[in-house]
């Protein structure tokens, strides 16, 4: 206790130093909480509205669909199995048939995937009841606002598009786009088209022919597949995300690693200036009775009080902060768009008990290993030369 | 006497002119695939393309061999050279010598995709099916077109594989070759128009000099195709339609 209380004294005693130290250590514990909330946040959200809009409960794809290859995409169709019929019938599935095509905006030659989807589907959170335009002389379409962005379409235009049917003869009719939805999940918008799943299946002769079945998130047995359709579960599905999320994990890794650093190293260094200058004090007290182990332990104490007091001051300040953050959320700039990722435009952080116990224990490992480190040369301290001022 | 010479003139106006009657849709198909089907060509090429963002000139050599075998070198310009593209029935490899050195696989309905930017296909490039085998044709009038006479022919497609279901082809009363040619998709839209501006005759048939593809959706100004050299009916070997000649 003498020695708590004594550590605290010394440590008060030295001034700005001292809180020079913590407030540079509080910095980066709040910084690192901070980053890996917006990165849980994130994490939630992008699944959150991935699940909602894209991949439900998971996915039965056709044997021959691979998303990394746009090639297969006009042979993956085979017709939706009985056992899957019967979740579409009760809402539980819906079924998507994907076909490639060109498009041609304002004469321009485009690329672009049509999707088809029931309109009334109640599966997904996607806005498919667009599509249910009554009699139209042309085929209603959907389309997201990057791919709005990216062909200069617009709610109301006139496309013409040019498919193969499933024998491989060119057709080609228009499309009026009825809608462009804002969404945040790329997947679903770039260089495609939804048009309703009728349309589709007569556009390429094929009936009751499906590219992916989409089941409900809340499905809660997962049907059987067969040699036809594979299940795909959500690791699958989200393993781009999550990929995605390990690089940029490692990345701010490195960033806060190298805070905490400069951090931990004006410790490292106050620590080191300590125990030269206060060689005699050491001296002194073990002149006094104290043990080696006992000064080791006060200067790496004093060393640590600056890691106790950052988490005290961080929380102080920064509790304010990151609550403030969590509630009206952190807006996302347009280059986020720009790097692939699906972002609301308002992005909320999350912050758990587990990441602020986790971080301050890292925090308070490294602050004792950093205090301790220096105090090594105390074991091979001379009480008599330390009285005179020498350090060994 | 006089009898028999009226007798015979008569004889001869009604013989040719029935023959003119007689000629059907069915066999102006023939005689224009007469004329394009080949069993085996060795011919040069230019591909002038008129993008939308420029013109670009591509000049190639082909090896053809029946219907379902085509071997294509790209010449020029440089950046374009050493480029290879073989076909076997539906399935094209190209071989890209630099930086990579490899072949990519086209099959099925890549073959439909425009070769280079231009207003042909794979298939269009590649394509060598008597029109006869593909469609069922009528005549539905006869035109002048670029003070050519022609019979206007409408194909609708036998089979359900063909690229186009349907086709409106004018074709030239004396050389029966399809000087224009509109090309549809299954719901009547007009995807593709060719025309041929030169031709010139060798070996006893009338071939296409000069012609230009153009995809009607798109804004661009067609494509222009060349044929600089043709030699038919010789020997090419069976290895030059092989993949391993691609690296050759």
């Amino acid at each position: 206790m003498l020695t708590l209380k004594l550590a605290f004294k010394n440590v008060t005693k030295a001034g700005l130093r001292t809180w020079l130290n913590v407030l540079i250590l509080s910095f980066a514990y709040v910084l690192i909480i901070w980053t890996d909330g917006l990165y849980d946040g994130m994490s939630k959200q992008v699944v959150g509205d991935m699940i909602d809009m894209e991949i439900g409960g998971g996915q039965f794809w056709e044997r021959n669909y691979d998303k990394f290859d746009p090639f297969t995409i006009d042979d993956a169709y085979a017709p939706i199995p009985e056992n899957l019929e019967e979740l579409v019938k009760n809402n539980e599935a819906t079924p998507v048939l994907f076909r490639a095509s060109v498009i041609f905006p304002q004469g321009r030659v485009q690329s672009a995937i049509l999707k088809g989807i029931d309109p009334n589907q109640k599966v997904l959170k996607f806005p498919s009841e667009y599509l249910n335009t009554g009699e139209s002389d042309y085929i209603p379409g959907l389309i997201g606002s990057r791919m709005a962005k990216n062909s200069g379409l617009k709610n109301g235009d006139i496309v013409t598009v040019r498919w193969q049917d499933v024998n491989g003869t060119f057709d080609a009719t228009d499309i009026e786009i009825v809608n462009v939805i804002s969404s945040y999940v790329q997947t679903i918008d770039n260089g495609q088209i939804w048009i309703p799943l009728k349309s589709l299946q007569e556009m390429i002769g094929a009936t009751n022919v499906a590219t992916v079945i989409v089941l409900h998130k809340d499905i809660e047995t997962i049907p059987s597949g067969s040699p036809l359709w594979e299940f795909k579960d959500h690791n699958f599905l989200l393993a781009d995300f999550y990929n995605y999320l390990d690089r940029k994990g490692m990345g701010s890794a490195i960033m806060y690693g190298l805070l905490m650093a400069m951090a931990l190293l004006a410790i490292f260094d106050t620590q080191v200036l300590a125990i030269f200058r206060r060689r005699k004090e050491m001296g002194t007290m073990m002149a006094l009775g104290m043990t080696r182990g006992g000064v080791i332990r006060l200067f790496t104490l004093e060393g640590t009080m600056h890691g106790i007091l950052a988490i005290i001051i961080g929380t102080i300040y920064g509790l304010p902060i990151l609550y403030f953050s969590a509630v009206n959320g952190i807006a996302m700039p347009e280059a986020v768009e720009q790097v692939g990722l699906s972002l609301n435009s308002t992005l909320y952080p999350v912050y758990g008990i587990g990441l602020f116990l986790s971080t301050s224990l890292i925090m308070f490992i490294s602050v004792i290993v950093v205090s301790f480190l220096p105090t090594r040369k105390i074991a091979r301290l001379n009480p008599t030369d330390a009285l005179r001022g020498k350090i060994a | 006497m006089m009898n028999i010479s009226k007798y015979l003139l008569v004889t001869i106006i009604l013989s040719l002119s029935l023959r003119a009657q007689t000629i059907t849709a069915e066999i102006i198909l023939d005689k224009i695939d007469a004329n394009l089907v080949i069993d085996e060509a060795i011919s040069s090429a230019t591909m002038i393309i008129h993008a939308r963002t420029g013109t670009r000139t591509i000049e190639s050599k082909s090896w053809i061999k029946g219907k379902n075998k085509a071997f294509v070198e790209y010449l020029n310009p440089v950046r374009e050279r050493g480029k290879k593209m073989l076909r076997l029935d539906d399935k094209i490899w190209n071989y890209i010598p630099e930086p990579t050195d490899r072949i990519i696989t086209i099959s099925g309905h890549l073959l439909k995709q425009s070769v280079m930017g231009s207003d042909l296909s794979y298939e269009d490039m590649t394509e060598n099916d008597k029109m006869s085998e593909m469609y069922d044709a009528v005549i539905s009038g006869e035109e002048v077109y670029n003070e050519n006479e022609c019979y206007v022919l409408e194909l609708t497609a036998k089979t359900e594989d063909v690229t186009y279901y349907s086709r409106k082809v004018w074709v030239e009363k004396s050389t029966f070759l399809p000087r224009k040619e509109e090309r549809f998709a299954k719901s009547g839209k007009l995807l593709k128009r060719t025309e041929i501006q030169e031709i010139f005759k060798i070996d006893n048939r009338w071939y296409p000099k000069r012609m230009t593809f153009k995809d009607v959706l798109s804004n661009g100004k067609g494509t222009e195709y060349i044929i600089d050299e043709i030699e038919f009916g010789v020997d090419i070997p069976d290895y030059m339609f092989t993949k391993a000649a691609l690296r050759k």
